[in-house]
């Protein structure tokens, strides 16, 4: 392939910028089946997965009183106010 | 009852709590009592899939909204396939026409910032270049899990000031986008990009030539970045 001086130009800059002699910075690494970034694969069945709540759970008619009370309250919207800490109006 | 009929049954019974007919407990008068355990066990389970997937979108709302919500969620957007990874996709759709959040509009960009680093920690492997080798690429292949997210909302600072030990003030505004990748040690990276360089990957990531991209802006920063985090990749198997 013929490349132009400016493009060869700049793939050696990027490559002594990257600054990996490659070989020797992989790490080996192995993908190991069944185990998955935190939760993403799994069925959780852990604490609380018992006949505890069982009475909690319904899908259906979840008269709606909760309100956001984690850390939304810390970020600027761009509409001025920070996170809503109150039920929204509908 | 056929089989067919029984799971179309039961599977109605975990939305409605109907005990599904056709139930045969060792003492009936349990039937009732174990399949709300069972129901409870399946809404929990998913609840607490959808948490591990939108751990900042948790963060943010806190964890007995984010339960009550994902109950809501859960019934809207059952799981459609049996693999619980590919779940949870329409959930920063759900979040924005969920009223309880509207004060919250920058909750469906983080969720979507969420899901994209979960895919891209599913996509699939591929072989990164020796760096001098990119001297004979025309057209570069980027890694499957390279991802470019254009954010309406600065859903990469939020996503920052929301991991553990940070602590969630986020003063950032307007847009953000984000490139995202997987590592060599399987942890995802998550950055926000000039929307240039964002740009020369997208040409990238579409096919173009490496000359051709280079033409969007200076391709030395991106080059670097790409080849120092093995994203360039050998083409074909």
């Amino acid at each position: 392939m013929i490349m132009n001086a400016k493009l060869a130009t700049a793939i050696a800059a990027a490559i002594t910028m990257s600054g990996t002699v490659a070989a020797n910075a992989k790490t080996e690494m192995e993908k190991c089946y069944g185990v998955s970034l935190a939760g993403q694969n799994d069925c959780a069945a852990g604490p609380g997965t018992t006949c505890a709540g069982t009475s909690t759970t319904d899908y259906q008619g979840n008269a709606w009183k909760l309100v956001p009370a984690g850390t939304c309250a810390d970020i600027e919207t761009p509409a001025g106010h920070n996170g809503s800490l109150e039920p929204i109006e509908s | 009852m056929l089989r067919p009929d029984f799971t179309t049954v039961f599977r109605a019974g975990l939305a409605n709590g109907t005990v599904p007919a056709g139930t045969s407990p060792d003492l009936p008068q349990e039937a009732a009592q174990r399949f709300a355990v069972y129901r409870n066990n399946v809404a929990h389970s998913l609840s607490q899939a959808l948490a591990r997937r939108f751990p900042v979108i948790e963060r943010l709302v806190g964890s007995q909204f984010f339960a009550a919500m994902a109950r809501e969620f859960i019934a809207a957007h059952p799981p459609i396939s049996p693999v619980l990874q590919e779940w949870g996709g329409a959930f920063p759709k759900f979040l924005e026409g969920f009223a309880p959040v509207g004060g919250l509009p920058y909750l469906p960009a983080v969720a979507g910032l969420e899901w994209a680093r979960g895919l891209a920690y599913h996509a699939a492997d591929a072989v990164p270049i020796a760096p001098e080798d990119l001297h004979r690429i025309e057209r570069p292949r980027l890694h499957p899990s390279v991802r470019v997210l254009r954010c309406n909302h600065p859903a990469v600072s939020i996503w920052q000031a929301n991991q553990p030990g940070q602590d969630g003030r986020v003063s950032a505004r307007g847009h953000e986008i984000a490139l995202i990748w997987r590592k060599p040690d399987l942890s995802v990276g998550t950055m926000s990009i000039p929307p240039l360089q964002a740009a020369l990957i997208e040409a990238l990531l579409d096919g173009a030539t490496l000359e051709a991209a280079a033409l969007v802006t200076d391709p030395v920063p991106v080059l670097g970045l790409l080849l120092r985090e093995n994203l360039i990749c050998t083409t074909g198997v």
